[in-house]
């Protein structure tokens, strides 16, 4: 097998016996960037300059065998995390030519491991969308099928992991960012607990939404990953003062007696039949493997979207409030300042940044904030309050990630709330702040990867990994590779 | 008719925190623009507020001395509004869950001691500083203030007259200053106020429309804008017109307040919980440890220098207004100087002569100790009062001790009765006129032969000797 279809563990391990070096995976990586990019159209930026250096820097730094889990790794970055003196654009013309003059906690903790990054990839305009057709450069196509969208907001490292453009990715997930993407893509995708992993550097969408987390081609790569870009920071106080475990260790642990939760809220009419048979026969197999499947309710599921976007989007209109014209990016010369405001503003954003802008505003607006932003915040109160009474009676909750497979393009662009409901099944996790993870179960008949969803307690991604890496090295679904 | 005006006062505390609320960024006055900024303070994408924990404690300090309730719960919240000083296009402040609550100051008017309620404290950021360029093309932004912590105090409208407001805004000073957590300096901008002003006819109950006034950048422009408001506002209503609800501007040159926005025009902020910031929970240790650690207050210090030296109240208000005047005074007094000359000699020439050069009392070129070592030569009888104050200045001016000075220019007093009184046979001899006169009963005329005496003796003689010798001469 090519080096670039392999995942990071079984780069390391190779690596690690000195059989290849960090310059053979990354050339690798970009002979494979240099055959299938123009169709992929993965990245934002690539970055070949600074990944030859860095892989000749951690190839200099493993003579000893005390080498970091990701040294040498080519790791691709979605566009939404500062990288210091790399443009990061959010894929937005405001941010266009951004270049950041500091580096996010994750990227930090990743360049202390010397690991390698291939670029910077693409993803909907500030992380809002779930297509990546809100991208300002570029829609990125899915390796399984280029007519298709790779899901989003974070498709680019979805596309790029799946393609084998890059051994793994992070992504950030406020509404299910990684976890659609990764299903869609047929690569794992983990969104942690809010808090885990420190915000600093990423570039804020919903800030009590937002979490950064991996996208690999295993289990055992999300858990890896983790490892390093988890803890408390001080930079964020958001970030949680709770131990970071080796969440590799709980790999290959038996799951006889676990309790799978299946809530009835989540089995839709309108979801694909293909979607539905996969999840049904992963949970099947989960209980050959020892596990009990229980059915549990999570009564609020129905008001998870409409929740959603009034918290998402009254943050997000605060939170875009900084992009003015005044100190960097993207400007328009006004004739006064006002008018430079808004001619900066109206050229710089694309369409649904503008509409979230607009929502969000109107739902903090004097004499609307009660119904709406306030209530939405009882709202959310409740749909943790179901997870938290679900997890007194199961371990985990399984779920579909999406409810239809990759769609095509344009198909949904002019109707965003066909759009919104591609995240139905992923948005209370971010609500309830709860880890989640996507992981490939199946295959619709057009060759078209489904996600399995499965749920954890909070700070328990440990009992999530478990499983899913109980499932997966029980089925063959996370070895296929598209045919580019 | 007569009118009652309703005030309540807005102020804007700067702290006096080494670094930013919210970065590690330093506070500063007066450095080059935008020298102390970073990614956070210039918010730039997807930097996180971090907070100051001094911040959070200097609030605290502020409200355990104004007898606030600590909130058990406290969070910051977005305002959100455009302006190129404000980098991140809101600022975080505290709006729902204040950090201090439901205190109080006490403010002396007239003899009156009087209660004002203080409605809340909170925590904010302050935001950066634009400069227009003289030709008018171009401003610029220098965002090394945006981010420096703030503490708004509000008072309820308990104050009723421009006199009341300033005595409070003299009193909340006092405190701030004692304890440490803001300069206080008006003219610098380190300490702003704001005043919500109506008027209502005399014993009417509720509440008339109010006009919030902006820009009170001097102390003296207190009472002078809240003056003028009440004012302007009795002329409306005895026009016949309506007091309306809008912001105004004080302008000091004009001595006017001017209309700056209206209510329809005000801001939507849409506050809502900063969800970059977790909820602050202040441990109740920590907090009664920060009430333990309180120093002594201006009102405490004003009724113990009253009860432990003797002091008349004024005097004592005076000097417990600052708490460097406090402590040099009770450092005069215990290196020997008896209390109330200390205080005459402070209030009078002490404060005249710094004064004159815009000097604090941390300034003040001599020490409490020689101050109480001059006071001890007066009392020895060598020097006399008038010329302490002569010695007094040059103490001032050269940081020398009173005896040094003394010495040197031979200004002991004479109090050998035997010198003193050749000066007297002296003079006496040469003015046989006036001594009849004298003797005929122009009784004024002592004055001439004590002062030819000084004269004679260049001011040493100590004037009860000379006094007493003179009369007995003259009688005889």
């Amino acid at each position: 097998m090519e080096l670039f279809n392999l995942g990071i563990h079984e780069i390391r391990a190779m690596l690690d016996r000195k059989e290849i070096t960090s310059k053979d995976v990354t050339d690798s990586v970009f002979g494979r960037i240099d055959a299938v990019e123009e169709r992929i159209r993965a990245y934002v930026t690539v970055t070949k300059d600074e990944a030859v250096r860095m892989a000749a820097a951690a190839d200099g730094a493993t003579g000893s065998d005390t080498a970091a889990p990701l040294s040498g790794i080519p790791v691709a970055i979605k566009d939404n995390m500062c990288t210091k003196g790399i443009l990061t654009t959010c894929s937005s013309r405001i941010l266009g030519n951004f270049v950041p003059p500091y580096e996010s906690t994750v990227t930090s903790k990743l360049t202390d491991q010397h690991y390698v990054l291939t670029g910077k990839t693409n993803l909907d305009e500030f992380a809002m969308g779930s297509s990546t057709e809100n991208s300002a450069f570029q829609t990125t196509r899915n390796p399984w099928d280029t007519e298709r969208i790779p899901g989003g907001s974070s498709g680019g490292s979805a596309a790029a992991v799946a393609a084998g453009e890059c051994i793994a990715a992070l992504g950030s997930d406020t509404g299910g960012s990684i976890r659609q993407p990764a299903a869609l893509c047929g690569v794992v995708g983990l969104k942690p607990t809010y808090g885990r992993v420190s915000r600093y550097g990423l570039v804020a969408f919903a800030s009590s939404l937002d979490q950064i987390g991996p996208i690999t081609k295993n289990v055992r790569d999300a858990a890896m990953l983790l490892n390093v870009i988890s803890g408390n920071d001080p930079k964020d106080s958001t970030s949680a003062p709770v131990a970071v475990p080796d969440f590799t260790a709980v790999l290959g642990q038996d799951i006889r007696g676990m309790k799978i939760g299946i809530p009835k809220e989540y089995f839709i009419e309108g979801m694909d039949a293909e979607v539905d048979a996969s999840v049904r026969e992963a949970i099947r197999k989960l209980e050959s493997l020892g596990a009990t499947a229980h059915e549990v309710s999570l009564p609020h599921s129905g008001y998870a979207v409409a929740t959603y976007y009034v918290l998402a989007t009254s943050e997000a209109s605060s939170n875009l409030a900084r992009y003015d014209g005044v100190k960097y990016g993207f400007r328009v010369e006004g004739k006064d300042l006002l008018d430079m405001y808004m001619q900066t503003r109206s050229q710089g954003f694309g369409p649904e940044v503008k509409r979230r802008i607009m929502l969000g505003t109107y739902a903090l607006s004097s004499g609307y904030y009660d119904a709406y932003y306030k209530k939405a915040q009882q709202v959310r109160t409740l749909i943790k309050n179901d997870f938290e009474a679900a997890f007194k009676e199961v371990d985990l909750i399984v779920t579909p990630t999406t409810p239809t497979p990759a769609f095509k393009m344009g198909e949904k662009t002019d109707d965003p709330l066909q759009m919104y409901l591609a995240d139905i099944f992923t948005i209370s996790v971010n609500l309830a702040g709860v880890p989640g993870i996507s992981i490939p179960c199946g295959f619709t008949s057009q060759n078209l990867p489904v996600g399995l969803q499965i749920i954890g307690r909070h700070f328990d991604e440990e009992t999530v990994l478990k499983a899913s890496y109980a499932y997966e090295q029980s089925t063959e679904w996370h070895m296929r590779r598209p045919a580019l | 008719m007569r009118y009652e005006a309703v005030i309540g006062l807005e102020v804007h505390a700067q702290m006096l925190t080494e670094t930013k609320i919210f970065c590690g960024c330093a506070t500063k006055f007066g450095a080059g623009p935008n020298t102390q900024t970073c990614p956070v303070c210039i918010g730039m994408p997807g930097v996180l507020p971090v907070l100051n924990r001094r911040a959070l404690e200097f609030a605290i300090r502020t409200g355990l001395a104004t007898s606030c309730t600590i909130a058990q719960y406290s969070r910051f919240a977005r305002k959100n509004y455009f302006y190129p000083d404000l980098p991140k296009g809101y600022q975080t402040s505290q709006f729902e869950h204040p950090i201090c609550e439901h205190g109080f100051l006490e403010i002396d008017v007239d003899g009156e001691t009087k209660k004002i309620g203080i409605t809340r404290i909170h925590m904010e950021e302050d935001a950066g500083k634009n400069i227009h360029e003289d030709s008018g093309s171009y401003s610029y932004v220098d965002l090394n203030r945006a981010g420096v912590p703030l503490m708004e105090i509000v008072s309820e409208p308990d104050l009723r007259t421009p006199k009341e407001a300033a005595a409070y805004m003299r009193k909340l000073r006092a405190i701030l200053r004692y304890l440490g957590v803001c300069d206080g300096n008006m003219d610098q901008g380190s300490l702003r106020c704001d005043a919500n002003v109506s008027v209502r006819p005399a014993g009417q109950k509720e509440l008339a429309t109010r006009a919030e006034i902006k820009n009170i950048n001097s102390f003296r422009f207190v009472e002078k804008a809240i003056e003028y408001e009440i004012r302007r506002q009795i002329k409306v209503v005895e026009d016949g017109g309506k007091v309306v609800q809008e912001t105004r501007l004080w302008d000091s040159a004009k001595g006017i307040t001017e209309s700056m926005r209206s209510k329809e025009e005000a801001h939507d902020y849409r506050y809502f919980p900063e969800p970059d910031l977790v909820p602050i929970v202040p441990d109740r240790n920590w907090v009664e440890g920060i009430r333990a650690s309180l120093p002594e207050l201006p009102d405490a210090k004003k009724k113990r220098f009253v009860a432990e030296y003797g002091l008349p109240e004024q005097d004592a208000s005076l000097l417990t207004e600052e708490q460097a005047v406090a402590d040099w005074f009770e450092k005069a007094v215990s290196s020997g100087g008896q209390a109330k000359a200390v205080a005459n000699w402070m209030m009078g020439d002490l404060t005249r002569l710094l004064n004159d050069e815009g000097r604090s009392i941390g300034e003040c070129p001599l020490s409490p100790k020689q101050m109480a070592g001059m006071l001890s030569l007066i009392d020895q009888g060598t020097i006399s009062g008038k010329i302490a104050k002569t010695v007094f200045e040059d103490m001032y001016r050269t940081g020398k001790d009173a005896a040094v000075i003394v010495k040197e220019k031979g200004l002991v007093q004479i109090s050998d009765v035997s010198e003193i009184e050749k000066a007297v046979d002296e003079l006496l001899a040469r003015s046989q006129k006036e001594i009849e006169r004298y003797r005929a009963g122009d009784e004024k005329l002592l004055g001439f032969f004590v002062g030819q005496v000084m004269k004679a003796t260049r001011g040493k003689a100590n004037p009860q000797t000379l006094n007493e010798l003179l009369k007995k001469k003259l009688s005889s």
